[in-house]
């Protein structure tokens, strides 16, 4: 349990300082931004920011199904895997049965997948880490046995068209991304499903004892969670106009890192789209920052590893030394 | 008598199940259970399973290391370099030196400070591979007397008609093991994994327990990057890629809890030496190489939930 | 008057592997009753508790729900059919907010699954008003204090119009005018016709508000009692039993010279300024009921907990606070609370458990001898009479008797100076019980200073030359020789505690 907080007291400012808390990520971003603007006079255009927006929203839609299944205090470590497979499918299949029905059986496969790990979770009583870790692995070599060594081309590049539409600055991908966010904050907040999740990984027997399904409630996490992973490998492979069996390599891990940086924590119980938003902005304006900078690539690992310990030291002083 | 056999499938089910597949492979595959076949294997074990021996002391204690793959790469990169700049005993020294130190960092953060395990060590795996390519400034390092030095000696050499890799692996099992059985330090490490609050009733220092094992899993990734730096007489900056995961699937494979308290040295080479006769059986049989993956992915599910039923419902972490 | 029950129980037998943890137990709550249900750890009352809740399904015996026969198939069964328990540790998911975590797991919903937040809020609140808490519907839960918290749960009687409420040690992390709070509320779901079953170790609180007393002893029913007929005296009697003195050995009170001696030692919230000290061959007492203090004090000085403030004297020589490390080298032994979660690691063996604590002295150079410890496992094994298929059978395997003698074993078996044993007889089975009691007074013939702390009377008086009472984390009397009486003790607790509450 946290401090107890007077709430009857509540005055605007405090619930500024109260929200701040709980996302502290933001004002870190705010920081990082100030920063990236005094350091280069690239960093605060809107082509800069919009292209920012971009190279978040992938991390970032994987980011949103690894939030529902990390409040639920599992996690997912082969969604770097099943993108791979659905960017595959989605455009290996064109050949065979045209644009869409293609992307909408890569889209499946995510699901399925999901499924699968959610299904072994919930029946065997393993942890999700053992169960997505084979995921990884055996999923990585489902890509390869479809798509063989090789990067898959698409047949037709009005493929690679279908993203290319702008709202301003801002690129349908990172549209997607937000719109999912939002879409699932609300499903977090507002509906049955969204408040179980807090309820199942904060206490899971008390939420059993509430009468919560808890095995299907985490099934249907892992399958959203697949579902986004997918989404993510259409939109790359649109991106790209290629499927590489290696897409999407260790992007579990930066997933998994934008979303504790964010504040939610692996434990279970506690987080929110907000802060996930936050960490993936955080992290997408750091790598982007750095590289305005022109500082070596090297920079980006080092300061991303050091940035996500002092996350983490940062959360247990402001949580009174609970460990995340 | 059911039941006996029963408890036999259950508890051995595993090595049944092995013991079929190795069947099967050589009788479609003359070349799999020779003994130049079966050293080649061993060889190729010999680097994940130098590495999986220190992981498996992390694992015991409760705790993961992600950070080894990233490691091996910077040690390798390190050994390799050193080797042309200083020679190859101070590279020896020096690579060894850097994996106990990374491996203290991990064990202060974690056992001192008490950080999430999982997210220290990935942090770790990002910054080593940042510094890798500090290091490295980008490019491939080789080394450049590869025919004249004794450094060849640990990746490639013979000593009474075993590779000196395999002996050094099967030298560190048995050391790791001793260690685990027989001392105190080991007791230590399984009273901290099985029970930490009732081991700190008992005066054991948990957080120096935690420390420790961090330090050996640096110390063996060191030594395993050795090996590899004298197989390959180089380096690239993506070498240890994704090692973290296969020494960590070869220790769950081996039925080593990653709750802590229950697990061993013999069983975790006995996991790695599963995956390595998985994956050269399959390439023998004519398959692809990723196929192994796929076999991988089913024997970690099918072991592990073995294992359960075996513990009868106890969750494993 | 029985006619009107709300909710009777018949003849409720539980058994658990070597316990009869309830035999034939009957009760009945009347609508608007607080009905208290008391006896020792141990007693059954938890368990009793968690058959009503449908945790536990009895082996034997029925309840009568509302004039009818009824199975609790789980606590979300016995929620709806009106039965509610409120555990002492809360059910409450402190990301949700207030009104969600009054219907966790029943929000009303769409056919499509999405919250009707303004149906939920109405509903909420009308609870909220009706027990007159002071904060709103939408307040997370994870900002309210645990006396508020309390009352999100207390909520939930009212939200499902329960008929019977189930207290579990309610107040035990209130503060007064919480405590009150608390006690205006159960007398409005009172005077609403609700039933309720309150469960504490606090005896001036059951006098406060119970109209009705049941004691349990040994997972029997002792009697009920209206408590408007009875005194703190006979409760605690018929809580206790007779005691019978022959049945303990007491030491021969030869003391030698001072082994430890502890002044002003204190830690805020938990204890206050507390003082004594133990002499080699004497065996101390720590009397006091669950909440009292005694397991922060001991587990501070065996180094386990850190103290605000306090002076320590080992053999007369001012030390240091210690680790547990530093103790145990010193020659003091700490025999926890919880076995299972402090004293064993329940995979390994008794071999392994036992030297655990004395790694040094079970190795040279590191290297374990594991012919010693051998040894020392079959020493301490027929000494103790403890039943083990061998050396490493998983301690997890054995009974909870067993279990503890190697819990005794491992601290027996470097010759402390000083043993603390913290309720050493928890959940064990007769049999061992007496041979733990007869090791102590053994234990302190040969010269060891021994502390033991229990909740049950009996037993410390029984083992104990001198005895501290605590209560609420202060050290409130001491007695010795003849004073050493039940009445004395009874007096020391309670009196304090009325000062308390008045």
């Amino acid at each position: 349990m946290s401090q107890a907080t007077d709430i009857r007291a509540g005055s605007p400012l405090q619930s500024v300082v109260s929200w701040l808390l709980r996302n502290h990520i933001w004002v870190f971003l705010a920081l990082t931004v100030t920063v990236f603007s005094l350091a280069s006079p690239y960093f605060l255009t809107v082509n800069n920011l919009g292209n920012i927006l971009t190279q978040a929203a992938f991390i970032g839609i994987l980011a949103i199904g690894m939030t529902m299944v990390m409040i639920d205090g599992e996690i997912d470590l082969s969604v770097g895997a099943v993108l791979a497979l659905a960017s595959a499918l989605a455009i290996g299949l064109q050949d065979h049965m045209g644009v869409w029905p293609a992307v909408f059986l890569g889209l499946l496969s995510g699901a399925a997948l999901g499924f699968l790990n959610g299904t072994l979770v919930a029946l065997s009583g393993m942890h999700s880490f053992i169960v997505t870790l084979g995921g990884l692995i055996g999923i990585r070599g489902l890509v390869f046995v479809y798509s063989g060594e090789n990067a898959l081309m698409v047949p037709d590049f009005s493929y690679t068209e279908i993203p290319e539409i702008y709202l301003g600055p801002i690129s349908l991908t990172a549209i997607i991304f937000f719109a999912l966010a939002v879409l699932f904050q609300w499903v977090l907040s507002s509906t049955r499903h969204g408040r179980e999740t807090y309820a199942v990984g904060d206490n899971i027997e008390a939420a059993h004892d509430a009468g919560i399904n808890v095995r299907r409630h985490k099934i249907i996490n892992f399958t959203i969670c697949g579902t986004l992973a997918a989404v993510c490998g259409i939109l790359l492979s649109m991106r790209l106009g290629t499927a590489e069996p290696n897409a999407g390599k260790i992007w579990e891990l930066w997933t998994i890192i934008a979303v504790v940086l964010g504040g939610t924590r692996l434990q279970g119980g506690f987080g929110s789209m907000w802060m996930t938003i936050g960490g993936v902005l955080t992290l997408a304006v750091l790598r982007n920052g750095l590289r305005l900078l022109n500082t070596p690539n090297y920079v980006e690992l080092m300061v991303m590893g050091a940035v996500l310990v002092l996350a983490l030291v940062l959360d247990k002083l402001l949580n009174h030394g609970e460990v995340p | 008598m059911r039941q006996t056999m029963n408890g036999v499938l259950r508890r051995h089910g595993l090595v049944l199940a092995f013991l079929v597949f190795l069947a099967g492979v050589a009788l479609n595959a003359e070349a799999f259970l020779t003994p130049g076949n079966i050293l080649d294997v061993l060889r190729q074990v010999s680097i994940t399973g130098m590495m999986a021996l220190g992981v498996t002391f992390v694992v015991l204690t409760g705790r993961l290391d992600l950070s080894v793959g990233s490691l091996l790469t910077l040690l390798t990169v390190i050994v390799v370099d050193q080797h042309n700049i200083a020679g190859p005993f101070p590279a020896i020294v020096m690579t060894l030196a850097a994996g106990l130190a990374v491996g203290a960092l991990n064990g202060l953060l974690v056992g001192f400070v008490g950080l999430n395990a999982l997210i220290v060590t990935l942090a770790m795996l990002s910054f080593l591979q940042g510094l890798v390519l500090f290091y490295s400034g980008g490019s491939n390092v080789n080394v450049q007397n590869a025919q004249e030095t004794w450094f060849a000696v640990f990746g490639r050499g013979d000593f009474l008609g075993l590779p000196v890799p395999v002996i050094l692996f099967l030298v560190g099992a048995v050391v790791a093991g001793l260690v685990l059985q027989f001392t105190s330090f080991g007791r230590r490490v399984y009273g901290v994994g099985g029970n930490e609050t009732a081991s700190i009733f008992s005066g054991i220092d948990a957080r120096w327990t935690v420390f420790w094992t961090y330090v050996v899993s640096g110390f063996t990734t060191g030594v395993a990057a050795i090996i590899m730096g004298s197989r390959v007489m180089g380096a690239q900056n993506t070498i240890g890629q994704g090692y973290e995961l296969t020494v960590l699937a070869g220790v769950i494979l081996g039925g080593t809890s990653l709750l802590g308290g229950s697990g061993s040295v013999w069983r975790t080479v006995i996991g790695i030496s599963m995956l390595g006769f998985i994956q050269n059986g399959l390439l023998l049989l004519g398959f692809a190489y990723y196929v192994q993956w796929l076999v991988t992915w089913a024997v970690i599910i099918i072991a592990v939930w073995i294992d359960l039923g075996a513990k009868r419902g106890r969750i494993l972490a | 008057m029985m006619e009107a029950a709300i909710l009777k129980v018949r003849g409720i037998t539980k058994t658990f592997p070597g316990v009869k943890a309830l035999d034939d137990v009957s009760f009945d709550i009347q609508p608007g009753e607080v009905h208290a249900l008391v006896g020792e750890n141990g007693a059954g009352k938890s368990t009793l508790m968690k058959v009503l809740a449908g945790l536990y399904k009895p082996d034997g015996g029925e309840i009568v729900y509302q004039g009818a026969p009824t199975q609790v198939a789980g606590p979300l069964d016995a929620r709806q059919k009106g039965i509610l328990l409120i555990h002492q540790e809360l059910s409450l998911s402190p990301e949700l907010s207030v009104a969600e975590n009054i219907y966790l797991g029943a929000w009303p919903t769409n056919r499509f699954g999405v919250l009707k937040k303004r149906e939920l809020r109405r509903n909420a609140s009308a609870a909220l008003d009706a027990l007159g808490c002071g904060f709103g519907p939408d307040v997370r839960v994870g900002t309210l204090s645990v006396a508020m918290q309390q009352m999100v749960e207390i909520a939930r009687a009212e939200a499902f119009s329960a008929n019977v409420v189930i207290f579990d040690e309610p107040t035990a992390s209130l503060t007064d005018t919480e405590k009150d709070q608390l006690f205006h509320t159960i007398r409005g779901l009172k005077e609403r016709g609700v039933g309720i079953v309150y469960i504490s170790h606090k005896m001036d609180e059951i006098f406060d508000i119970t109209d009705r007393i049941t004691v349990l002893r040994d997972g029997q029913v002792q009697g009920t009692v209206d408590t408007c007929d009875t005194d703190l005296n006979r409760v605690t009697r018929m809580m206790i039993g007779r005691t019978l003195d022959a049945y303990f050995v007491k030491a021969k009170a030869e003391f030698g010279s001072e082994v430890l001696r502890v002044e002003g030692l204190s830690k805020s919230g938990l204890f206050d300024d507390v003082s004594f000290s133990v002499k080699e061959g004497e065996v101390l007492g720590l009397y006091g009921l669950v909440g009292a203090g005694r397991s922060e004090v001991v587990e501070t000085i065996f180094g386990v907990r850190r103290a605000d403030a306090g002076r320590l004297f080992w053999k007369e020589g001012r030390i240091d606070l210690p680790t547990p490390r530093q103790s145990i080298d010193m020659g003091m032994a700490l025999v926890p609370e919880s076995r299972k979660e402090q004293g064993l690691v329940l995979m390994m063996g008794g071999r392994e458990n036992t030297s655990l604590p004395h790694l040094r002295l079970f190795s040279e150079v590191s290297i374990m001898n594991k012919p010693r410890e051998l040894a020392v496992f079959e020493k301490y094994r027929s000494a103790l009479s403890i039943k083990t298929t061998g050396p490493d059978q998983a301690v997890s395997q054995l009974s909870g008797g067993n279990q503890q003698k190697f819990v005794l074993a491992k601290w027996l078996c470097a010759d402390p100076k000083l043993i603390i044993l913290d309720e050493p007889t928890r959940g064990i089975d007769v049999g061992s019980k007496s041979a733990i009691h007869e090791l102590i007074a053994d234990l302190a013939e040969r010269g060891l200073a021994v502390i033991v702390i229990s909740s049950e009377m009996p037993e410390v008086l029984g083992v104990s030359h001198r005895v501290l009472a605590m209560s609420e984390g202060a050290v409130v009397a001491e007695f010795e020789g003849d004073a050493l009486t039940e009445e004395h003790l009874i007096d020391a607790v309670s009196h304090h505690r009325g000062e308390a509450a008045a």
